[in-house]
């Protein structure tokens, strides 16, 4: 590899902006997998995809779009889940492909994007533009605080959701923080590993870390480690090989998670 | 008002129903400091949906309930309400939580007058954990714990915050038999030496019996309400003691 390229600002970037992901990724994964939402993520990608599609087609920043869909959409979800009736997954799917639907339809009445389009299917992290990478990094940080600043209370409420509503807390409160946090990580992973990866970041690090944490402090850090290591490797595997970096990310995730599940069976 | 007659909890004619099909009728009933109250019936008879209307989980289709005397939908000092739910036990056995972690994150959640400081956590962290004889299982992950030891812990998260009321939900459904008499040997102990008011929903009244002062029989509608040494001479305790189960019964 070219020395000079490690250095290059387009490899920069992309550490920096791969970097604040995965931590947001790590940390909010842990709480989507214990409460079985891991699908949140699926469903909420396909709706950014249709904020990205919309933003394209009226000559907008198609990330904010995206963001401010798919927050929108991540409100929807839970405003189905508890007026309808509707179990989580039911209310998931019809925002998936109600979100694809629009997508599809604004790709057939303007077909000129097209290709900028499939960027996010698949991600393209070593194209950010310098205004993505400030944008991912704060929407990054901003992820992370929200996390640590409400963090005995959402692991209450994971744990013993009952018990922590007659301890007086607003669940209806922290159930919107955490699907709106979710929102802008997807729409941030959309960009780096693409709609058809982004459930995987999301899920797979938790998933590694909890086949070794023995509490819930470890299972944090192991998962935003995971998480770090994939998706800071997965950029520097894709460079080095010439590899598409979104494939990368969910190997390097997927070969962690087989070593963590082998560690924890031969523990 | 005498201290020990303070009224905790008040239901007034309190009625539910569960999409039109009635589970409590016109039910009147009050918990006073210091009082371990048995509810209890037979299944469906609407104990815990009793319970989840007096700690708000549920909302009454008539009725009112009042906390500390003030009315439910008012009631904001919710650290002095400590509340156990049915198969609390029965949480994600992938959960990965330490024993001190469960208690941290209640402590940490609930929202009182001055807010502890991380070593004041700590101290009652153990503090309650010592009440319960489990400290030195602090670090421990909470799913390698027997049944029994997991509700002691539950009920250590409860006290962590200083609670002037205990509602528990069938706490000790699964739990092996000598384990649960331990677990009402403390809850009588807490009842005595620290005054806590204690409201438990059981079905199985003959391990209970010898702690409680109070007994409140349901069947959709309050059946008997009073003192538990009255309960012992009527009928109905006569029934349960030569086994017409029709109040009682067990399903395991």
């Amino acid at each position: 590899m070219n020395g000079s390229l490690i250095f290059s600002g387009l490899f920069l970037r992309a550490l920096l902006a791969g970097g604040g992901l995965a931590l947001a990724c790590g940390l909010l994964g842990v709480f989507l997998v214990l409460r079985r939402d891991a699908m949140i993520s699926h469903g909420l990608s396909h709706v950014a995809f249709a904020g990205v599609a919309l933003g394209l087609a009226l000559n907008l920043m198609p990330v904010i779009v995206a963001i401010l869909v798919c927050l929108a959409g991540s409100l929807l979800i839970l405003r189905l889940k508890e007026q309808a009736r509707l179990p989580g997954d039911t209310a998931i799917a019809l925002l998936s492909s109600g979100g694809l639907a629009l997508a599809v339809f604004l790709m057939s009445i303007k077909k000129d994007f097209g290709a900028e389009l499939m960027a996010y299917l698949f991600g393209d992290i070593l194209a950010i533009a310098p205004s993505e990478v400030y944008l991912a990094v704060g929407l990054a940080l901003l992820v992370t605080a929200g996390i640590f600043l409400n963090l005995s209370r959402l692991i209450f409420m994971t744990f013993d959701r009952e018990a922590a509503r007659v301890s007086g807390l607003s669940l209806s409160r922290l159930d919107r923080l955490l699907v709106m946090m979710t929102a802008v990580t997807i729409v941030l992973g959309l960009r780096i590993v693409g709609l058809l990866l982004v459930t995987g970041l999301t899920v797979i690090p938790a998933a590694s870390a909890l086949q070794l944490a023995r509490n819930f402090r470890q299972t944090l850090f192991l998962s935003s480690l995971f998480s770090l290591l994939s998706i800071l490797g997965g950029i520097v595997l894709a460079y080095v090989f010439n590899l598409p970096a979104s494939a990368a990310i969910i190997f390097l995730a997927l070969l962690i998670f087989s070593l963590s599940h082998l560690a924890k069976r031969w523990r | 008002m005498k201290e020990s007659m303070k009224e905790i909890i008040r239901v007034e004619g309190v009625s539910f129903s569960y999409d039109g099909v009635p589970a409590l009728l016109d039910i009147n009933l009050s918990v006073h400091r210091g009082d371990f109250l048995a509810i209890i019936g037979p299944n469906g008879s609407g104990k815990t949906t009793l319970l989840k209307i007096m700690v708000g989980l549920l909302r009454p289709g008539q009725g009112r309930v009042w906390l500390f005397g003030q009315p439910l939908e008012d009631f904001k000092q919710w650290h002095k309400i400590g509340y156990i739910q049915q198969k609390a036990t029965n949480f994600d056995p992938i959960f990965p939580i330490s024993v001190a972690e469960v208690i941290a994150a209640s402590l940490n959640s609930v929202s009182r007058p001055v807010k502890p400081g991380r070593r004041q956590v700590r101290n009652k962290i153990m503090e309650a954990l010592q009440t319960v004889g489990l400290e030195s299982e602090a670090g421990k992950p909470m799913n390698s714990l027997s049944g029994g030891q997991q509700q002691r812990v539950l009920i250590a998260r409860a006290l962590s915050t200083e609670p002037e009321i205990l509602l528990l939900d069938e706490p000790t459904t699964g739990i092996d038999y000598p384990s649960q008499e331990n677990f009402y040997d403390l809850l009588g102990k807490l009842n005595k030496q620290k005054q806590l008011t204690i409201v438990l929903v059981t079905h199985d009244y003959g391990i209970v019996n010898r702690h409680v002062n109070r007994v409140a029989c349901l069947n959709q509608k309050l059946v008997y309400h009073g003192e538990h040494s009255e309960f012992c001479q009527s009928d109905r305790f006569r029934e349960l003691l030569h086994g017409g189960h029709h109040l009682i019964s067990h399903r395991h």
